[in-house]
């Protein structure tokens, strides 16, 4: 991992790095049903599977941004549906709130995804990764961070 | 700089008078300290050490974070001198379980502002008379009507940048961070017993003074005080690298005050907005 995000600075070899935060409950289980379902879509997406988008820590996002990551995505069930009764609805204000503080410190708040799916929108998923994917090859490498680790102390 | 003579005196009398009658083990307050540029606190034990006591326009302190000092609290109960901006943070300790009200006898005193010139929180203060103290020392003074845009006005002149400009500013800014935790050492809702910024297992906060782990700090800072924070401004003045840090907290109470018209402090029975929800909250910006 380490390996790989010093290589993210070079521009010609750059990779879209995009790290997801899945609940257990519904998005994971829609991300699962997209690879059942045969539902393509791209590579650049590492998930890492969380009991429940409440468990999301801001610091956990900030650390993907620190070891390399291009755009980070939290997904979790829709409202009304967790699977913990409440977890996604404290998500949705803290997660909300910290887009908020990212904007107002200068960090690109484009770099930060927060999306609702359910374990039967295989399809859904599919096309979100598409487009996010898409969308972090537009804005190309994140360089704000890139360039800290570049100018700062060695791992 | 000048002692508040109408202030300071009952002050001196409800301080002895609440010591000599063993209402409270020590009473927290300002003391005279000549020359100095702000007037320190002074821990009065003995009744007959409350005539140290002042209350002037130097009392800049947020005596406050002295109540979840375990070695502080081990004195026994604690009278404590409190200007609005104060009783606001002893709301949300209160609020959070931290100080008993029982355990603690609050002095209230009217302030008019600190510093000369004011200090900026000074000339925006909506609670110059403090509310629901034990005891109010002095008279109360004028109270000028505050409105939101000149409640966060410093946020607002970082809004009107552009993403690129905040980036730059704020990257200048946090550069400049030594990491001495000052603005968590005098801030009285940072009392957790073992900081983020000191755990290892994982390491969530790089500890060296460079830009990368400075902006993980100063965010880890700034949401944990989200929907606490009272601006009470002791991180920005304690800074000995004067970094702006109240801009970052008046931003996240102006974003709990639009959103779920919720102020800290203000009350100690309601709740932190973190610590609760509404099935219809905004959702603008979720895919």
């Amino acid at each position: 991992m380490i390996q790989q995000a010093s290589d993210s600075t070079d521009n010609s070899k750059w990779q879209p790095r995009i790290v997801a935060f899945l609940c257990n409950w519904c998005s994971y289980a829609g991300a699962d049903l997209a690879g059942m379902s045969r539902f393509a879509y791209p590579a650049a997406i590492k998930i890492v599977r969380l009991p429940c988008s409440g468990r999301v820590d801001p610091m956990f996002i900030i650390k993907s941004f620190e070891q390399g990551a291009d755009l980070v995505l939290v997904s979790g069930c829709h409202p009304g549906d967790c699977h913990y009764t409440s977890g996604n609805y404290h998500a949705r204000r803290k997660l909300l709130a910290f887009r908020e503080l990212m904007t107002f410190l200068g960090i690109d708040p484009r770099r930060f995804k927060i999306s609702w799916v359910s374990a039967a929108e295989g399809a859904k998923w599919s096309s979100l990764v598409k487009e996010i994917t898409a969308e972090v090859i537009a804005l190309g490498p994140f360089e704000n961070y890139s360039k800290l680790r570049a100018g700062g102390i060695a791992e | 700089m000048s002692t508040n003579t109408a202030i300071t005196e009952p002050l001196q009398r409800a301080a002895a008078e609440l010591l000599s009658e063993g209402k409270v083990a020590v009473v927290i307050g300002y003391g005279m300290d000549g020359d100095s540029s702000f007037s320190p606190p002074l821990f009065a034990r003995e009744p007959q050490e409350a005539e140290r006591l002042v209350f002037d326009d130097r009392c800049f302190g947020n005596l406050s974070v002295y109540l979840s000092k375990d070695h502080i609290r081990r004195m026994g109960k604690i009278g404590i001198v409190v200007k609005g901006c104060d009783l606001r943070a002893v709301n949300v300790l209160l609020r959070e379980h931290v100080v008993k009200r029982e355990d603690v006898v609050l002095i209230g005193v009217p302030c008019a502002g600190q510093g000369d010139p004011l200090l900026g929180k000074c000339s925006v203060c909506e609670q110059r008379n403090p509310q629901g103290c034990d005891i109010v020392v002095g008279d109360p003074v004028e109270q000028p009507q505050i409105d939101a845009a000149q409640r966060y006005s410093e946020a607002a002149d970082i809004d009107a940048k552009s993403i690129e400009e905040r980036w730059e500013f704020w990257s200048g800014q946090l550069s400049k961070c030594i990491r001495c935790y000052a603005c968590r050492n005098v801030c009285p809702l940072c009392y957790c017993k073992r900081c983020i910024t000191e755990k290892t297992v994982p390491q969530w906060i790089e500890t060296s003074a460079h830009l990368r782990g400075n902006i993980a700090w100063n965010v880890a800072r700034a949401f944990h005080l989200t929907g606490r924070c009272v601006n009470c401004g002791e991180c920005e003045r304690a800074c000995p690298m004067d970094i702006p840090l109240g801009a970052i907290n008046q931003k996240m109470a102006q974003l709990m005050d639009e959103r779920y018209d919720f102020q800290s402090g203000l009350s100690s029975e309601d709740k932190a907005p973190f610590t609760t929800f509404n099935v219809d909250d905004p959702e603008t910006g979720i895919l």
